[in-house]
């Protein structure tokens, strides 16, 4: 039970804000989900490298591990957070490495332009602990979580990626998550947590290495997950909102020349340039919606 | 082949009846067989339940002393919603009279609880169908129930009311909707609801206008907003999974949480639903506590119980367990005088018997309580039927005390679940407490 | 507005949505009818909620959830969208959008008149127990759901379900209907009809702009009114 904004940009003069505006989206969702925040940001990238998203205690020393993992790889810290740049090829070497040298630290997320923060706490403080207001990029989403079956951890909140450049946020609740789970366990798909949302990023996540296009996998979705949901997804060069058929919960959407934003509530979109005069649409139920940069 | 076989005299096993198939199964089989609709039938389950009658107060001996009966103060008050709303409400008693519809009851009956309330500081609260003249009038302290089907809702009601409870569930049906049939919408119940008169009506499983506890706080600020602040906003659910629902009530802006086990009553649901679907009042109640305690919102945000509450004993066991207060439904009407011995032919002559008479949706009550017969509503005395529920109120509370001080307690509020030990494995698991003369708490290395 | 209205303006950028419903909340029937402009509404929720006096409310922007909840007497006019429940429960009084409304748009209300010169979202006049409500543009699915009392009217088209368990409200469209819900026919639109849908067109400022005959009208079959074993699977 949540709630989700996200922006997607179609115009490269805002990029610059990107950070800014999605913070402040994030900002007004607060009374939805006041226990824990994450969000996704698609900023540069470098060709060759993979983005990790790690995460460990308070206090910890991202550089002492970076330098002891060697090979001079870059490293920025975030508060509990650090991205840590490596070589496209060598990512499965490094994550096993990680987990060998450092089994406190978690690798929240990973891609070539994803960066992925999450914490539990009030959202305007955890969106001001990671900086967001001055990350740029193409696109990102955001959540506030009010948690309902599953503990309030910072492994519980979203975003959840179970997939290279892939993220998702959801609010709802399903009804036949530990099913959905048991078959991706049998699929090799791992889940981490208890959190029913985590299970619907590793299905989609699943549909997709059996070679379905993430708009093709939201379809599947409409078959295989039951209960209330609202998805957001998100992917290296696209965005994606699906519904479930019965569309209780809440989700508006706007549309300029410049982006596309989402909002479980008004609210969320209030503060964005040109609002006034943006398309605001709320998304049909089981339809899915799906904006890429590269087909733009 | 042996010929005592054949003989007639030969030993024979006695006809024996199925356990799995007894005789009420195959009742019900041909009853479906013959009508081709699931059995409806009103009050809470029925089957035998892991319940308060399984735990025990450790009473004060020598490491602890008990308070003189009468003479020396043990307190019952109970302040519900002081947490946003203006004007809390205060009860003298910490028992209530749960949510029953006017339709589901007659307006003598409405009026009777108002009174039996009343009369000793306790609150009395509407149901599915809107607030009545005799309920308004007779309750010093009503609670106005805001249903899914918002049958007679209005604003000018909501603000005459104490306070507002927003029903998401009940312990009868936790995650259904409601079901009248037509025999009870009488012209006044159908210009109420407005519905046409004489047809089943249909109640829905969720709100029309929101859903989860997210949208449920922009609910609760509306309805605060509506009130100027004023009322207590209770939030009721089902005992189905009560640790998530009472911290998510909490979550949602909730004064008072309360949690209706499955020994709850309800007018009219499908008997599969009523015995199948939800958990025990005494499984609820420990669940409820560690969410409030977790969020440091015990005391802070109220927990009423309900589902099963009988006596002074059940009272003490549950505001041991963790609860502000209880309420009561079905011992209420009994109070009033349903299901009395006295109109036995009656229950008889319609297929029932008096104690076992359950079919309040059809309107036939012997005893004039679930009904909306002209006729039969007149055998109920609202100024007698409201002294008994008083009477019967007070010797709750009397009860309650006298365990409270045994317990050396001067305030019902200060007895804990280490006042209490179990009979049986069943109890001490639900309850978290130890088996009586032993330090074993069944299960307590799990995740509650 | 005659020249005796007093007019207030109230800024939600500065003030509170609180102190805003409470101003209005402390006018009286026999007050001096009043005019307020609301300014920046951001999408905040219960704007002009549970008003109670013959006053008008000017909200200039999109609202949140519930505004002009449970209204009384109140002509509350939204200059932009409307979120979701918007006039739910309403009593009487006229409450008026002039975007698009989210879901549940009307939702049990008992009197008064819903205008939404846009579309409204799924379940429009769920449970709805005597409004009026006008759409100029589309309305969504499973609207009408168990819908008691009053008037539903569409001049574009309408989503899946409509009018699901309906009892006795009237559904006039004048577009398309995706499907009826259980329980829910066509029934023949006579002159009576028109003349209804006329009147609710007219009360709505919608009059001369189309023709109520173009309308088609949808109402109860009433096969669910009493439990038969055989409608089984429609409940």
């Amino acid at each position: 039970m949540c709630g989700i904004v996200g922006l997607f940009l179609k115009d490269k003069s805002l990029e610059p804000q990107l950070g800014a505006l999605l913070s402040g989206m994030l900002g007004t969702m607060c009374g939805r989900g006041p226990d824990s925040a994450g969000f996704a940001v698609y900023g540069a990238g470098e060709k060759g490298e993979t983005k990790l998203t790690l995460r460990a205690a308070e206090g910890y020393d991202f550089a002492a591990l970076a330098a002891k993992l060697g090979d001079g790889l870059d490293v920025t810290t975030r508060g509990t957070h650090a991205v840590l740049a490596v070589p496209a090829g060598r990512e499965a070497e490094i994550r096993a490495k990680l987990a060998e040298i450092a089994p406190d630290v978690t690798v929240v997320g990973a891609g070539a332009r994803m960066e992925l923060y999450k914490e539990v706490g009030m959202p305007t403080d955890v969106a001001v602990r990671f900086d967001l207001a001055k990350m740029t990029g193409t696109h990102g989403v955001a959540h506030t979580r009010m948690a309902t079956e599953s503990a309030v951890t910072t492994n519980g909140a979203h975003p959840f990626s179970t997939g290279l450049d892939q993220c998702l946020v959801h609010n709802g609740s399903l009804s036949n998550h530990r099913t959905v789970r048991r078959n991706l366990e049998k699929a090799g798909v791992k889940v981490q947590t208890e959190n029913d949302s985590e299970v619907a990023a590793g299905y989609l996540t699943w549909r997709m290495q059996e070679g379905r296009s993430l708009g093709e996998a939201l379809e599947d979705s409409l078959n295989d997950l039951d209960g209330f949901y609202t998805f957001v997804v998100g992917t290296e060069s696209g965005f994606g909102v699906l519904r479930d058929p019965i569309a209780c919960k809440p989700a508006v959407m706007a549309e300029t020349d410049q982006y596309v934003a989402f909002g479980s509530e008004y609210r969320a979109l209030a503060g964005l340039p040109g609002i006034e005069n943006a398309k605001i649409f709320e998304p049909e139920p089981a339809k899915v919606y799906f904006w890429d940069r590269a087909a733009a | 082949m042996n010929e005592h076989v054949k003989s007639p005299a030969a030993p024979r096993t006695l006809p024996r009846e199925s356990a799995t198939f007894d005789a009420y199964t195959l009742s019900e089989i041909r009853r479906a067989a013959a009508t081709g609709i699931y059995d409806i039938r009103g009050a809470g389950a029925k089957r035998k339940l892991p319940h308060f009658d399984d735990l025990l107060f450790l009473g004060a001996s020598m490491s602890r002393y008990p308070l003189e009966g009468y003479r020396e103060k043990c307190g019952t008050g109970v302040v519900l919603g002081d947490r946003f709303a203006k004007k809390p409400i205060e009860l003298k008693i910490p028992v209530t009279i749960a949510g029953m519809s006017f339709g589901s009851l007659s307006g003598p009956a409405k009026e009777a609880l108002g009174r039996g309330a009343s009369a000793v500081g306790t609150s009395t609260t509407t149901g599915d169908g809107g607030m009545t003249q005799e309920e308004r009038g007779h309750s010093k302290t009503l609670v106005y129930q805001y249903l899914p089907s918002r049958y007679g809702m209005n604003p000018d009601d909501i603000r005459k009311a104490d306070a507002i409870e927003v029903v998401v569930g009940q312990g009868a049906k936790p995650g259904g909707g409601g079901m009248l049939l037509g025999q009870k919408i009488s012209p006044r119940v159908a210009k109420m609801r407005t519905l046409p008169e004489g047809i089943d009506q249909r109640s829905a499983c969720r709100h029309p206008d929101w859903t989860g506890p997210d949208d449920l706080e922009i609910k609760i600020e509306e309805l605060r907003e509506i009130t100027d602040w004023e009322k207590p906003i209770y939030v009721k659910v089902g005992a189905a999974r009560p640790y998530y629902d009472t911290a998510l009530a909490v979550k949602a802006g909730a004064d008072v949480v309360v949690v209706d086990g499955m020994q709850g009553g309800t007018a009219a649901t499908q008997e599969v639903f009523i015995e199948h679907v939800g958990i025990p009042t005494l499984a609820a109640i420990r669940q409820a506590v560690k969410a409030l305690q977790e969020l440091g919102m015990h005391r802070k945000v109220q927990l009423i119980v309900s589902g099963g509450i009988r006596n002074g004993a059940d009272v003490a066991k549950a505001l041991a367990l963790g609860a502000d207060a209880v309420a009561i439904g079905t011992a209420a009407l009994v109070a009033l005088g349903d299901n009395d011995p006295k109109w036995e032919s009656e229950y008889e002559a319609i297929g029932s018997k008096a104690g076992a008479y359950d079919d309040w949706h059809e309107g036939r009550d012997p005893a004039g309580i679930t009904t909306q017969d002209p006729e039969l509503m007149k055998r109920l005395d609202p100024i007698i039927a409201g002294r008994r529920l008083a009477n019967f109120l007070s010797v709750m509370t009397l009860e309650a005390q006298t365990i409270a001080r045994a317990c050396g307690k001067s305030h019902v509020h200060n007895l804990e679940p280490e006042d209490l030990v179990a009979l049986t494995i069943e109890a001490a698991a639900m309850a978290q407490v130890p088996i009586a003369g032993t330090d074993w708490i069944p299960g307590l290395t799990g995740r509650f | 507005m005659n020249a005796s209205t007093q007019s207030h303006s109230f800024d939600l950028a500065a003030g509170k949505v609180r102190d805003l419903n409470a101003a209005l909340h402390a006018l009286k029937d026999g007050s001096n009818a009043s005019l307020w402009r609301v300014s920046n509404p951001r999408g905040l929720h219960a704007v002009a909620a549970g008003l109670d006096a013959p006053v008008t409310v000017e909200i200039d922007g999109p609202v949140g959830y519930y505004c002009a909840g449970m209204n009384k007497q109140a002509t509350v006019i939204v200059r932009g969208n409307a979120g979701v429940g918007v006039a739910e429960n309403m009593m009487s009084g006229r409450v008026e959008i002039e975007g698009d409304a989210s879901q549940s748009a009307a939702a049990t209300a008992h009197g008064g008149l819903l205008v939404v010169r846009g579309s409204a979202g799924a379940r429009c006049g769920i449970s709805m127990k005597g409004v009026d409500i006008v759409v100029g543009g589309s309305i969504g699915h499973m609207s009408a759901f168990m819908a008691q009392a009053g008037t539903l009217t569409v001049l574009g088209d309408a989503g899946e379900a409509l009018g699901d368990s309906i009892y006795e409200a009237r559904l006039y469209v004048r577009g398309s209907v995706t499907s009826l819900g259980a329980d829910c026919v066509e029934k023949e639109m006579r002159d009576e009809h028109k003349a209804q849908v006329f009147e609710k067109l007219k009360a709505a400022g919608l009059d001369g702009q189309v023709d109520p005959s173009d309308f088609k009208r949808y109402g109860s079959a009433r096969t669910l009114y009493h439990f038969h074993v055989d409608n089984a699977s429609a409940y």
